[in-house]
């Protein structure tokens, strides 16, 4: 068993510096932090080895060809055996650039995909951990914090909004939104937009966030920093933003890795179900859809999105849980050399 | 003798007809035990004047009888129309909108009841009562017909379907001359029940009928059985032949690929759905004994919306049908075993059917390879290079990779395309309504009978546009005033003269093609997977596989 050791300096520093710090010993949390990072970058090169490799991911090419050990290959092969059923693209070349992984049934090529489809799934599951994070804030804050009528209002609608399984609805807004899209005022998201997808998962998780948040605050206004603050009669929002936000801050920094982690996962089921990313835009989910009707005889193009997906979700779940830890002066993580 | 008739459907079919002991001599030898046939899911009602599916149909075969038979044959013999509960032909009289039947005597139902004429006219006034979704399309040629449609519930097709019982004739009245009157009798819509069955749907409830088979038990979430119909005696091999299982018991739940592994380890004797299509390549070599591949008079076609920007535009129709490489098409069907490309409407080998393809490289009989350079100048001359277009799609397999690569061509041809994968159990009513504005949609039409109508006047008549309703079939919306003349001649005259009629058939296929109504992808070809130890496999053209046909023992 450890103990929690804290010098001198460490205090001097300031929380924020004590958090990092104590992050920064997580080894296990670095390592997360350090593979989260990696699969970011390659995701994020995904345009440049497309260009590097000659494909375009998005376009069906049937015709194609490559060079395989020096013989001229076609990228679908017709079967030549037996009674000559059966068109399949071919498997993984294990060459950086030539096909690494194969071809999907379009001919495409499943590595280029699979770096597009997880920039395009990060960046669905940030925006919609952004969106879910703002909202709940807000009505956490406001719940928690006015009580009465309001807090009975909002908290009564994030039941109602819990009580609905999360993937049940989060198909059944896709697939109304998904032929019309979203069209409230100056407010429009068209049908085959990747926005579309960040609103509903923003939107589906807001009672996951905004329900501890408004517990938090509903404990933290009846702090005695914050009932003085109300007894010398400083403004409600300044007791808000000044007094009560910078201290749900840190559960709101540890609740994004694990909302990242989530909305990933909702974000390939739905895509998985053809009512999220749209083809031919690929998403990790989009790739799994496509090698579902190849598992038998191409694997890969199904279990290299599934591995991507179980690694970015444990990288995220891991650096949550450190984050918790560093962030919370209960935790028990030995810093310092002493 | 039996190892021959397992190695594929072609040798079997001139095996069996070259040399084959007479049928007697088979039926005594295999004749008996239980065969075991899987499908995903069931196909709803077991009504037979309302369901509508293939799969169901296939098993109607040997359950019920209509007037008029296809004949239970494989091969294109399958094709060939035999009395069934008429005991003959009758001829036309005046001028072809009258037909006498006379019933045959000593037909049983499965419950013991005596099949007489009233059967047969309660049963023409059931297909309307029950609301058969034929009725309006194939029956309304019936005189009395449109009071029924009106009013099913009162339906007596007064003067359309008379029965005389002393006579044991039911005589048929037209309103006009009908050519295809006897291919419409002789589907499961037209069979004869008692006269006693319920006039509406009976949904999971079998009724009797007069076939070597009875349906004794039903669950649309578990399968059916099928035992033998103890009333049942051989009336006409033709018609209606006796089976060699005893039992046929149909399984629902597995999916493709436990249907496939199922196949393999016999398990199950043969399997409903597609085969998936990873698992064709080995299907191919390790079973290849066990797969039959026969030839269908089916299309899968483009609608393209002629009344909707950038559709309604003749040149813009035309690029699509220069831009797709049907070869590709056929690649990502399964390839040129289980397709073969097409430009046109009829199918090859159908009645009216003359090779045609002006949407290719070199344009002649046959498609040779696509023409992006000229179907990227019909875009420019169109002037709806930019537009937005959207396709829909089943979410299955082989039409979503269809329509993934459609998207692909129509973005090469200028526009901005997006591809909407929608439910299979909706797509098909979805792409139909007008409502829906669909612009460009991937699906299919497998023939109802052999005749040029069946796709042309079905598909591209004025009369099969309905704007706003899930039942337009012509689902381009595709409108041709003299067209619709030339195919009513055509269906007028092949009542005395189908040769001329389908000469007029060629013609109107060559026009629906040049005007780019659609664009025709390929036909498609069956795959039956069967067990190891079934025997004797019939494909019948009409009806595919014939299930009873076929022995387990």
């Amino acid at each position: 068993m450890t103990a929690l050791v804290e010098t001198r300096s460490d205090i001097s520093r300031g929380p924020w510096a004590t958090a990092f710090r104590r992050l920064r010993h997580d080894k296990v949390a670095m390592a997360a932090l350090i593979f989260f990072c990696l699969i970011l970058v390659s995701c994020l090169s995904a345009p440049l080895y497309a260009k590097w490799a000659g494909v375009n991911p998005f376009t069906s090419t049937l015709d194609a060809t490559i060079m395989l050990d020096g013989k001229q290959t076609a990228v679908m092969e017709q079967s030549t055996e037996g009674l000559g059923l059966g068109y399949n693209p071919i498997g993984p070349t294990w060459q950086l650039g030539n096909y690494f992984l194969g071809a999907d049934n379009q001919g495409r090529d499943v590595m280029a995909r699979l770096l597009y489809g997880g920039w395009t799934s990060i960046i669905i599951a940030s925006g919609a951990t952004i969106l879910t994070l703002l909202f709940a804030t807000v009505l956490g804050l406001a719940a928690g914090f006015f009580g009465g009528v309001t807090d009975m209002i909002l908290s009564r609608i994030l039941d109602i909004l819990w009580a609905f399984p999360v993937y049940l609805l989060a198909i059944s807004l896709s697939i109304v939104m998904i032929a019309h899209g979203i069209d409230i005022g100056p407010f429009t998201i068209e049908s085959g937009s990747l926005w579309l997808p960040v609103f509903i998962i923003g939107v589906i998780y807001i009672p996951y966030v905004a329900r501890p948040i408004r517990g938090q605050v509903l404990s933290l206004r009846e702090s005695e920093f914050v009932l003085a603050a109300i007894s010398l009669g400083v403004p409600s929002h300044r007791i808000l933003f000044r007094d009560i936000l910078p201290n749900v801050t840190t559960t709101l920094i540890v609740f994004v890795p694990l909302m990242m982690a989530l909305n990933m996962l909702t974000e390939s089921a739905l895509s998985f179900l053809s009512i999220g990313v749209q083809p031919p835009d690929a998403s990790w989910g989009t790739i799994i859809q496509d090698g579902q009707g190849l598992l038998y005889s191409r694997p890969w193009v199904a279990l290299a999105p599934g591995i991507a997906i179980v690694i970015t979700v444990l990288a995220l779940n891991v650096l949550g849980d450190g984050l918790r830890d560093a962030l919370d002066p209960r935790s028990k993580i030995k810093l310092g050399r002493g | 003798m039996k190892k021959y008739l397992l190695t594929g459907a072609a040798l079997a079919a001139f095996t069996f007809s070259a040399v084959a002991p007479a049928s007697a001599e088979y039926m005594k030898e295999h004749r008996g035990g239980t065969m075991r046939i899987l499908a995903h899911a069931a196909a709803g009602t077991v009504d037979p004047h309302i369901n509508y599916t293939l799969q169901y149909w296939q098993i109607y075969q040997s359950l019920y009888d209509g007037l008029i038979a296809f004949q239970k044959a494989g091969g294109p013999e399958g094709f060939t129309k035999v009395p069934d509960i008429a005991e003959e032909f009758p001829k036309p009289t005046n001028d072809g909108k009258t037909y006498v039947f006379k019933i045959r005597k000593g037909i049983k139902f499965s419950n013991g009841q005596e099949l007489g004429v009233k059967d047969v006219v309660a049963s023409f006034q059931r297909i309307f009562k029950v609301s058969s979704p034929t009725a309006g399309g194939f029956y309304s040629v019936i005189v009395g017909a449109d009071k029924c449609i009106k009013d099913p519930k009162t339906c007596t097709l007064e003067g359309g379907v008379v029965g005389d019982e002393a006579a044991s004739t039911v005589t048929i009245n037209l309103t006009r001359p009908d050519a295809e009157i006897f291919d419409k009798l002789a589907l499961p819509h037209a069979a004869i029940l008692p006269a006693d069955s319920p006039t509406t749907d009976v949904g999971s409830v079998p009724l009797p009928g007069t076939g070597a088979y009875m349906m004794s038990a039903y669950d649309p979430n578990k399968g059916m059985t099928l035992t033998r119909n103890p009333n049942f005696k051989v009336w006409s091999e033709a018609a209606q032949p006796d089976g060699y299982p005893d039992v046929v018991q149909y399984d629902f739940g597995p999916t493709e690929e436990a249907q496939v592994t199922a196949v393999q380890n016999g398990e199950a004797d043969w399997m409903f759905d597609e085969a998936p299509a990873d698992r064709l390549a080995e299907m191919g070599t390790k079973n290849k004994d066990q797969v039959h591949v026969t030839p269908l008079t089916a299309w899968w076609y483009l609608p393209m919306n002629n009344k909707l920007a950038p559709f309604d535009n003749i040149k813009a129709r035309q690029a699509v049908n220069f831009a797709i490489d049907r070869k590709a098409l056929v690649n990502l069907f399964g390839g040129p075993v289980l397709a073969s490309p097409v430009c046109q409407v009829l199918p090859p080998g159908f009645p009216g059917h003359v090779d045609y393809c002006p949407y290719t490289k070199d344009p002649g009989a046959k498609w040779s390879a696509p023409d992006m350079e000229k179907a990227k100048k019909l875009v420019e001359e169109s002037g709806t290079k930019g537009q937005k277009v959207t396709i829909i799609v089943e979410d299955k397999t082989v039409a979503k990779s269809i329509g993934v690569y459609l998207q692909s061509v129509l973005n090469e041809l200028g526009y901005v395309a997006e591809l909407k994968p929608i439910s299979p159990d909706i797509q098909f009513t979805y792409i139909q309504n007008t409502k829906n504005n669909v612009q460009i949609s991937v699906t299919q039409w497998y023939q109802d009978y052999p005749a040029a109508s069946d796709f042309l006047n079905i598909l591209f008549g004025s009369g099969s546009y309905t704007p706003g309703s899930d039942s337009s079939i012509n689902i381009s919306g595709y409108t041709n005033k003299d067209l619709d003349e030339k195919m009513q001649k055509a269906l007028a005259l092949g009542v005395t003269d189908q040769e001329a009629a389908n000469k007029i058939w060629a013609e109107v296929d060559k026009t629906v093609t040049d005007d780019s109504a659609a664009a025709a992808m390929f036909t498609p070809k069956h795959l039956d997977f069967t067990s190891k130890r079934l025997g004797n496999f019939q494909f019948n053209y009409q009806f595919y596989w014939m299930v009873t046909q076929s022995w387990v023992q």
